[in-house]
């Protein structure tokens, strides 16, 4: 347990002090704690998941205090947190499926005939609960029969499941952490390779001769373009710099590297490139469950500009990025400033900010967020690790990889500081 | 965050040091100043909080994510308090970081500090040293690695100094952050530093280079923009330095200034600038002010209110750079201006305006309050109607209805300002009572800090009572220097302190003194132009260490040292006198004396006459001819002293304009007695008729003011004149 702390307290810090960069990086380092946390986790004989899910939402309530901004973190918590209930609602229904003959049940005591019943009536009634709700699009597509067949348990069928099933616990509770942990490591092979599978469809969406234009940097872009080139596809792409960090100097960089014929304009000049561009293909911060999209600074003028002379905007975001919160979510901070320094020189504008003088009041203001907020309406398509899709679709994409109990991590008043 | 306090495994520091020597940290959490006083008084000054959170957390918050591993933070006054909460915080319970107490209690200094970290023997490579008073959020990476790769070639690069850029204003002198106009020179291509002046005279507008500094350097580059971080990476030979040179005090004023003009141990600082990173230290008044702006401002990112850095309250930004913590109570009429910070669970009322300002947590303000650029820290009460601008106001004070604060105001803990009382502008309000040393000069901030420490232990027990007996004091309509109801002290503004009072205090300069100060400057310029040319006044001899960077300031200067030196020489024979110290002796200090000044056996010999006629002037007389005698008896008894100094004419001719000089100003009684003692001096044989004659001949063309005493002597002149006749 000390060690989990540890290791815990360590990432915080991290993530309190903005020392990981790009929510990539978040979301697979918080994927690895999590899973750390719950290899460390003791288990109690009963209700094992309802412990597992305590144990991730007091870590990630952390975690997401931490830095409020960085949602990748809330996400992954999220993903966590469903992967245990959806784990554990598996092996309950295996358990009613086949068990009732308790073939498997190595342990000795007679209760579980009793609890049986109860337990049944518990699956029964989730299953009800679930059949009018309507399976999703997408696990209807992916033969999940398992997860699709009794999604999302209210946290109360959950609890009084764990009570009763405390026969068959030891193998449950073993089968279930081991369950979980091997999901989780699918997360993070998912969010590692969510530039690949995201790449791959860049064929799909780049054509010969086309002109894309591009803000800032983002591997997922990158590597997206890189995978149209080497199909042999032939286009220019032209990368607007992304000021005030300037990391389309970079973005530039890498295309000449890999061979693009590159174009590299100002911030200000995209209003007037726009009109030979055939599509703006750009990277997000994250995608909100109404499909607006907080990405970074400049973006939302780029897809004003993409809307005016109707050329299609294009996100790419891995399956981490999407946020199962909405932009008006009290939760959601849906910027950060970062220092003025960025911006101008300090040294430079040292007289600007003497406030020994005159009303000692600063008249110089300097603001610099990060961040954009893209509505909707202005996205043409996300481009997932599942495929592409409409922005009024993401909300169903969402309820896939999230559990509606876990959209608010509880707060317990004591904790928070 | 309450289940991390569980003992967090801790690597044994042994084996780790050895394998690969983290990263360690000197914290100075004493300034061994008294700028922040009465504040200081009770409370550290690295825990006052800067924007709500104690200064040692930004310190510590840097030090910890600029890879710093071990932290040793060196307490000494309130050290209990720094210790204290340094345990209950969360920096106790870091699993990389390490934050170690060291404790001292006669350390009046940086220098005794360091000379105390050296003796405990717990630096094993490179610090960071630094107090605990900075703010920064640069990354030490590059700066540490020039530092190594310089100490890697040269084993004397003992130390770098970390600079920022900021302009000085051109009015004051001052820079942004209140402290002196700062002068570097620094080698452009090394970086090394060579020059450095914090104490320049901004009165002529020079300052002096050594010559062999720009013989010695093909380029180097004078700047007046830099601030001092007073962020320094260092060698462990500067704790041994310190040890070695005990009487190094400020790590500026003497150890880096010492270690730039001594060549012999060949010892090189350099600097490393910053550009895109923030770093300064709070060092006055003035700025805490502009270092709370900065953070507000989010210079300081990720050190800026709303993250949480080091387990403070989460607070939002909203627009305008407001930052708001949960859970307060605000009026709707209430108009709160743009950056400015208010802290968890405070209660704002009625039509309140709050501009530019920090307030902490659990205030009560009443209705109809304005509140401007000031810094309101925790469980402050203000009363309906009550205006404050650019003030401090420190915890539990309590402003009763309608007082008003002036600009520039300081209260201290707890102070309680009476019903529409108007504090005057930059007063500072105490519960307990000003010292009776007065020790703000500057220049003594170090010597006097040990009294400092004692002062505050005895007066906190009559705080305390203090304390107890106001309580019930207060209840009662008693009219105290604070206005009816009022607890406190005003401190009285020092004498000659009340000039630099606006330099330092937290208001900005008020117009008319700006206005002032440019008129003045404007005076002595035109001063100057009438002036410049003028000569030096006789005597004084060009050194030949200084280069002709500016006629006057060299001059100034010069006239400096040789008003300290004669100063010296006066001491050293007074105590001669004394004790009847061998006259060999009084030669060898005074020799010594001559030479760390830099001065001419001529002006040893003034220095001397001067104090023996001095001495004789000060021994009771009653009439001229007792003083004579007195003279007389003082110059027998030490003339070979004297003699010693006056090897040719030249000297003896000195010796005669110095009493001349001596008889129109100090020393008026001797001016009826100038030819007898001339005439004693001669039949002492200190000085020889040519000198006598030489001088009397240069006096010739001379003003008939200043003829004088050429005429008092004249029969003796001609005596001698015709003596020397005779034997032709």
């Amino acid at each position: 347990m000390p060690d989990t702390q540890a290791l815990v307290n360590d990432f915080l810090n991290k993530l309190k002090k903005r020392k990981i960069e790009g929510s990539q990086a978040t979301a697979r380092q918080t994927a690895e704690l999590l899973r750390s946390v719950i290899s460390q986790q003791r288990v109690p004989y009963t209700n094992q998941a309802g412990a597992l899910i305590d144990a991730m939402k007091v870590v990630g309530e952390q975690l997401i205090a931490a830095n409020p901004v960085e949602l990748a973190v809330g996400n992954i918590v999220r993903r966590v947190l469903h992967i245990i209930r959806e784990e554990d609602l598996s092996l309950t229904t295996a358990a009613i499926s086949g068990m009732n003959l308790s073939a498997v049940s190595d342990d000795d005591d007679d209760g579980d005939q009793d609890d049986h019943p109860v337990l049944s009536a518990a699956a029964v009634a989730a299953a009800a609960r679930s059949t009018l709700r309507p399976p999703s699009l997408h696990t209807l597509l992916e033969d999940m029969p398992d997860s699709a067949a009794v999604p999302h348990t209210s946290s109360s069928g959950g609890d009084s499941e764990g009570k009763s099933k405390s026969a068959d616990k030891s193998t449950i509770t073993r089968k279930l952490k081991h369950d979980v942990i091997e999901a989780v490591n699918e997360l993070i092979q998912d969010i590692i390779t969510c530039h690949e599978q995201i790449a791959e469809q860049a064929v799909e969406h780049i054509h010969q001769n086309e002109v894309i234009l591009t803000l800032g940097s983002s591997r997922t872009v990158l590597e997206f373009l890189c995978a149209a080139k080497e199909k042999k596809r032939s286009f220019r792409v032209f990368v607007a710099e992304g000021a005030p960090r300037y990391q389309g100097h970079l973005l530039a960089k890498e295309l000449v590297a890999r061979g693009l014929q590159t174009t590299l304009i100002t911030d200000s000049a995209v209003f007037a490139m726009i009109s030979r561009v055939n599509m703006v293909i750009v990277g997000a911060h994250v995608v909100m469950a109404n499909g607006g999209v907080i990405a970074p600074v400049g973006l939302n003028m780029v897809a004003l500009a993409a809307q005016k002379h109707a050329v299609p905007f294009v996100v790419l975001a891995g399956s981490h990025k999407l946020c199962p919160l909405y932009p008006h979510n009290p939760e959601v901070l849906l910027n950060e400033l970062r220092s003025p320094s960025e911006l101008l020189d300090f040294g430079e504008f040292s007289d600007c900010m003497d406030f020994g003088s005159g009303t000692g009041s600063p008249l110089l203001h300097v603001v610099n967020p990060t961040f954009d907020y893209v509505p909707p309406k202005l996205v043409s398509l996300f481009i997932t690790d599942t495929g592409g899709h409409n922005p009024s679709y993401m909300y169903r994409l969402i309820a896939d990889y999230y559990s509606a109990d876990d959209l608010v991590i509880q707060r317990k008043p004591t904790t928070g500081n | 965050m309450g289940a991390q306090k569980k003992g967090a495994t801790r690597v044994s520091e042994d084996a780790d040091a050895l394998a690969r020597q983290p990263l360690q940290a000197v914290l100075l959490a004493d300034s061994f100043a008294t700028k922040f006083r009465p504040i200081t008084l009770e409370r550290p000054k690295v825990l006052l909080p800067i924007v709500n959170v104690p200064m040692i957390n930004y310190t510590l918050a840097w030090l910890e994510s600029a890879g710093v591993e071990e932290v040793f933070v060196f307490c000494c006054a309130h050290s209990r308090q720094v210790i204290d909460y340094l345990e209950n915080s969360e920096w106790h319970s870091q699993p990389n970081f390490l934050v170690r107490t060291i404790q001292s209690h006669d350390s009046i200094s940086a220098g005794d500090a360091l000379r105390v970290i050296y003796e405990r023997n717990v630096i094993q490579g490179d610090f960071v040293l630094i107090s605990g008073d900075t703010v920064s959020n640069m990354s030490l990476t590059q700066a540490l690695q020039e530092h190594k790769e310089r100490k890697k070639k040269d084993n004397n690069a003992v130390m770098t100094m970390i600079i920022k850029r900021s302009k000085p204003s051109p009015i004051t002198h001052q820079s942004r952050l209140g402290t002196d106009e700062l002068f570097m020179a620094i080698d452009t291509s090394t970086k090394q530093l060579l020059y450095f002046e914090d104490k320049a005279d901004h009165s002529k507008g020079t300052i002096s280079l050594d010559k062999t500094l720009l013989a010695d350097n093909p380029s180097i580059v004078l700047h007046n923009d830099k601030q001092d971080c007073y962020i320094d990476i260092c060698a462990p030979e500067v704790l041994s330095l310190f040890t070695d040179n005990f009487d190094y005090q400020h790590l500026r004023r003497h150890f880096v200034k010492g270690l730039l003009l001594d060549d012999i141990m060949g010892y090189k600082i350099y600097t490393h600038e910053i550009h895109s990173s923030y770093a300064a230290r709070i060092d006055n008044y003035r700025s805490y002010d502009i270092v709370s702006k900065d953070i507000i401002q989010r210079w300081t990112y990720p050190y800026v209110p709303d993250v949480k850095f080091c387990g403070n309250r989460s607070i939002k930004l909203e627009r305008q750079g407001m930052y708001r913590a949960s859970e307060i109570v605000q009026s709707c009429s209430s108009q709160i201006g743009p950056f400015t910070v208010i802290g968890y669970g405070t209660k704002i009322g009625n039509d309140t305006k709050v501009s530019n300002s920090v307030i902490g947590e659990g205030c009560t303000i009443g209705s109809n309050v304005s509140i401007e650029g000031s810094y309101i820290w925790d469980n402050v009460t203000i009363e309906d109607g009550c205006e404050l601008r650019h003030v401090i106001v420190c915890d539990g004070v309590i402003l009763k209805a309608g007082a008003v604060l002036k600009p520039g105001v300081v209260l201290s803990f707890k102070v309680v300002i009476g019903q529409g009382f108007v504090v005057p502008a930059y007063s500072k309000v105490s519960l307990l009572q000003q010292p009776t040393v007065e020790d703000s000069d500057e220049e003594l901030e170090y010597a006097d800090n040990s009294s400092g420490t004692v002062e505050i232990s005895s007066i906190r027990g009559t705080a305390d009572k203090l304390n107890g007996e106001m309580t019930p004091e207060s209840s009662e309509t008693h009219e105290s220097e604070l206005g009816s109801g009022g607890v406190g002290y005003i401190w009285s503004i020092c004498e000659g302190g009340h000039e630099e009072e606006w330099r330092h205090s937290i208001a900005p300069i008020p117009a008319d003194k700006l206005a002032e100060i440019t008129q003045t400057i404007d005076d002595d310029h035109e001063f100057l132009t009438q002036d410049g040319t003028a000569l030096p006044p006789s005597g004084e001899l060009k050194s030949d260490s200084y280069s002709n960077l500016s006629e006057d300031d060299e001059m100034e200067d010069s006239k400096d040292d040789s008003a300290y030196f004669e100063k010296e020489v006066e001491a050293t024979f007074l105590r001669a006198v004394h004790e009847n110290v061998k006259v060999e002796h009084v030669i060898l200090e005074v020799n010594s004396l001559r030479l760390s000044y830099n001065m001419t056996s001529s002006d040893c010999a003034g220095a001397i006459f001067y104090s023996m006629m001095k001495l004789s002037l000060e021994t009771p007389h009653a009439s001229a001819s007792e003083l004579l005698q007195n003279a007389t008896n003082v110059i027998s008894t030490w003339q070979r002293l004297l003699k010693s100094y006056l090897p040719e004419t030249d000297e003896e001719i000195e010796v005669i304009l110095k009493f001349e000089e001596m008889c129109l100003e100090s020393g008026k009684e001797f001016s009826a007695l100038f030819a007898q003692i001339l005439h004693l001096l001669y039949d002492k044989d200190l000085i020889e008729e040519d000198a006598i004659l030489t001088w009397a001949n240069e006096k010739e063309g001379a003003d008939e003011s200043d003829k004088v005493f050429v005429k008092q002597a004249e029969k003796f002149i001609q005596w001698l004149r015709e003596a020397s006749e005779e034997e032709d």
